[in-house]
């Protein structure tokens, strides 16, 4: 037993990391994962409660729970395969960003009040917006801006909902906190933020496809499964996170169809797994809460080897466009081979980890029937296919040549996407081991002939449509576009409407002080007609005027006096 | 490099069209089977014969139709934002 929490090892991780170079940091960068997951396999128990006071302040660092555990061994993995994938870079900033920014993860799974999961989720914010800036370009800098502010502002909801639930309850307790009181629509904001619930989720899109090579790996592991991770603590069973999820799970689908940049279409097919996730916490049964975090692991895992496949297209190529990719496949055939097991993954397709872990949403849907919202998680389950199965590696990899013939990904990125291709296909032929740590008590098994013959019939026949639409030219083309989607309300709208105010204040402005001034200046210039403006005194203006205001001033004496004596 | 002169496997438009014809005989081969597996019901819909097939393709279908829709309201040239 120890009460060591174990953000305190990547955060020690993280400052030798600044200190050295070369071999030595690559050990301790792969180190960090191995012996942070050993340690908490060993040493933390459920049940352990930790409490700190600061300030007189109770801090729970540590509250530990199958489903902390869950989350916390998923962050290891995810920040293992991601560290392998950055090996080759050598930018000491981006390296620290990544580990204090799964260690804020991990410290946030652990955590045990809200004032300490709002302390990790300012530091998530703030450590992976650099992964963002690191790109260096202007439009990154940009991106990673608005992608903070959003962040910053989630924090500012959960903070004002964690101190509004203490004044309501006395308690700050990071527990299921529900959306009776307005604090709990507040918090659920915050998560909502984080979740990428619709309107809420341009920051994803926008930042992520901006992010670097490697950036963009990490990015999609933690931020919103730790708001995933958040929403089944505190909002199990809330019914309104059925629609938000199916809402989720079904708009990003078209717009990942027209989507021209390779990485923003996976960014899209994130927000609409998550849409699965945040369903089934919304059923918030055992079955759908099992299947919702289930989704969740097996969504870092294979979320990361696409992006991962992606990267190493971007890293090679320098483009990422689907419009000038195609072809691949001749001169990166491992990285195709990799990307093929991601797609068939996050598709669902039985035998692969997504398959083991959707399929219990779905069921939950049925069980509590939910009929037309299921229909609705159908059709969402074939876009993933038809965007993030096919699309993807398809425009990539295959479709017209692109006459590229870029070198197959480096060594370390091959291992990084193998070990993320081989846990894909473990989760997926074995899923018991997953099951077992599943937090709640539930006798489920995905594979008998029912499950698997309709999911074979919804893939291939989505599949069947795809080259159907291609055949008959029908199938949108890859344009060098780009979408409106959220983000247009505070990129275009706002500020136009902001520079319309301006102008609108500013044309005021002209006309009143044209209404004042012309007056005046006619005065002025009747004085400076008259007799009076010829002495020597009123030559040069201030003067001038300033006579001509004592006169005034005399003048309105005069005035006063002649009426003030009658 | 090598790879330049290299004949490979989809520049053969024999080799595109033996992948086309196993993908349609998987396709054929899923809804025969469909007749012969009796498939747990939990909804009414599911009764219809090959009901995931005929779904999942026309799901596709008016995905991409409203999708290529969506274009005119939505898309714009990439440097929209940048100027």
């Amino acid at each position: 037993m120890s009460e060591l929490p174990p953000f305190i090892l990547y955060f020690i991780a993280a400052l030798l990391v600044v200190g050295t170079q070369g071999l030595t940091r690559k050990i301790i960068m792969l180190a960090t994962p191995i012996v942070t997951a050993l340690y908490i396999w060993q040493n933390i128990e459920i049940g352990l409660v930790v409490n700190h006071s600061i300030l007189n302040l109770e801090l729970t660092l540590l509250r530990v729970d199958k489903l902390s555990l869950l989350f916390a061994f998923l962050f290891c993995i995810a920040s293992f395969i991601g560290t392998i994938f950055a090996l080759h870079v050598n930018d000491t900033k981006q390296h620290v960003a990544g580990i204090v920014y799964a260690g804020s993860a991990l410290g946030a799974v652990f955590a045990g009040d809200l004032i300490t999961l709002f302390i990790f989720w300012e530091l998530l914010a703030t450590s992976s917006v650099f992964l963002i800036w690191a790109r260096g370009t202007e439009r990154a800098i940009n991106a990673g801006m608005r992608y903070l502010v959003f962040q910053v502002l989630s924090g500012v909801f959960l903070l004002a909902g964690a101190l509004l639930h203490f004044h309501n309850t006395g308690s700050l307790a990071f527990e299921h906190i529900g959306l009776e009181t307005i604090a709990g629509w507040l918090i659920l904001i915050a998560f909502g933020i984080k979740a990428a619930f619709p309107f809420l989720h341009s920051w994803l899109t926008d930042g992520y496809p901006e992010a670097t090579v490697t950036g963009t790996v990490f990015l999609s592991a933690f931020t919103t499964k730790v708001a995933v991770y958040a929403l089944a603590r505190s909002f199990a069973g809330e019914e309104i996170l059925i629609y938000i999820g199916v809402a989720m799970a079904c708009f990003p689908i078209f717009y990942a169809v027209i989507e021209n940049d390779l990485r923003k279409v996976l960014a899209y097919s994130l927000i609409n797994q998550v849409g699965f996730m945040v369903t089934g916490i919304g059923i918030g049964t055992a079955l759908a809460l099992n299947g919702a975090v289930a989704h969740a692991f097996s969504d870092v895992i294979f979320k990361g080897l696409l992006f991962m496949s992606m990267g190493a297209v971007l890293y090679r190529t320098g483009n990422i466009n689907g419009s000038d990719l195609g072809g691949l496949y001749k001169s990166m055939p491992k990285t195709t081979v990799l990307c093929i097991v991601g797609a068939l993954s996050i598709s669902a397709f039985p035998l692969f980890s997504g398959f083991v872990s959707k399929s219990m949403i779905m069921t939950a849907l049925m069980i509590e029937d939910y009929g037309y919202l299921w229909l609705l998680m159908l059709f969402a389950s074939a876009g993933v296919f038809h965007h993030a199965g096919i699309k993807i590696p398809y425009f990539a990899f295959f479709a017209h040549d692109s006459g590229l013939r870029p070198k197959d990904a480096p060594t370390n990125m091959l291992i990084a996407m193998g070990i993320a291709a081989a846990l894909c296909l473990f989760i997926g032929m074995q899923p018991q081991y997953l099951y077992a740590m599943l937090p709640w008590e539930v006798d489920y098994w995905p594979y008998d002939i029912t499950h698997v013959l309709a999911q074979l019939q919804l893939l291939f026949f989505s599949a069947f449509a795809f080259v159907w639409l291609n055949h008959k030219a029908m199938y949108p083309p890859e344009l060098r576009s780009i979408n409106l989607d959220a983000e247009w309300i505070y990129r275009r709208w706002v500020p136009a409407g902001i520079r319309r105010i301006v102008l609108f204040l500013s044309l005021a402005k002209t006309s009143l002080s044209a209404l004042i001034m012309a007056p005046m200046q006619r005065a002025r210039y009747s004085f400076s007609q008259s007799p009076i403006a010829k002495y020597h005194l009123a030559e040069s203006w201030p003067t001038g005027s300033m006579v001509f205001w004592v006169a005034i001033i005399l003048a309105a004496y005069l005035v006063l006096d002649i009426f003030g004596q009658a | 490099m090598m790879s330049e002169q290299k004949e490979h496997f989809f520049d053969q438009p024999k080799n595109v069209k033996r992948v086309l014809w196993g993908f349609y005989t998987i396709c054929i081969i899923l809804v025969i089977v469909d007749f012969f597996v009796h498939r747990h019901i939990g909804f009414a819909w599911e009764k219809i014969p090959a009901f995931y097939a005929i779904y999942g393709f026309i799901a596709c279908v008016v995905l991409v139709v409203i999708a290529k829709e969506m274009r005119k309201l939505v898309m714009r040239k990439e440097d929209y934002y940048d100027e």
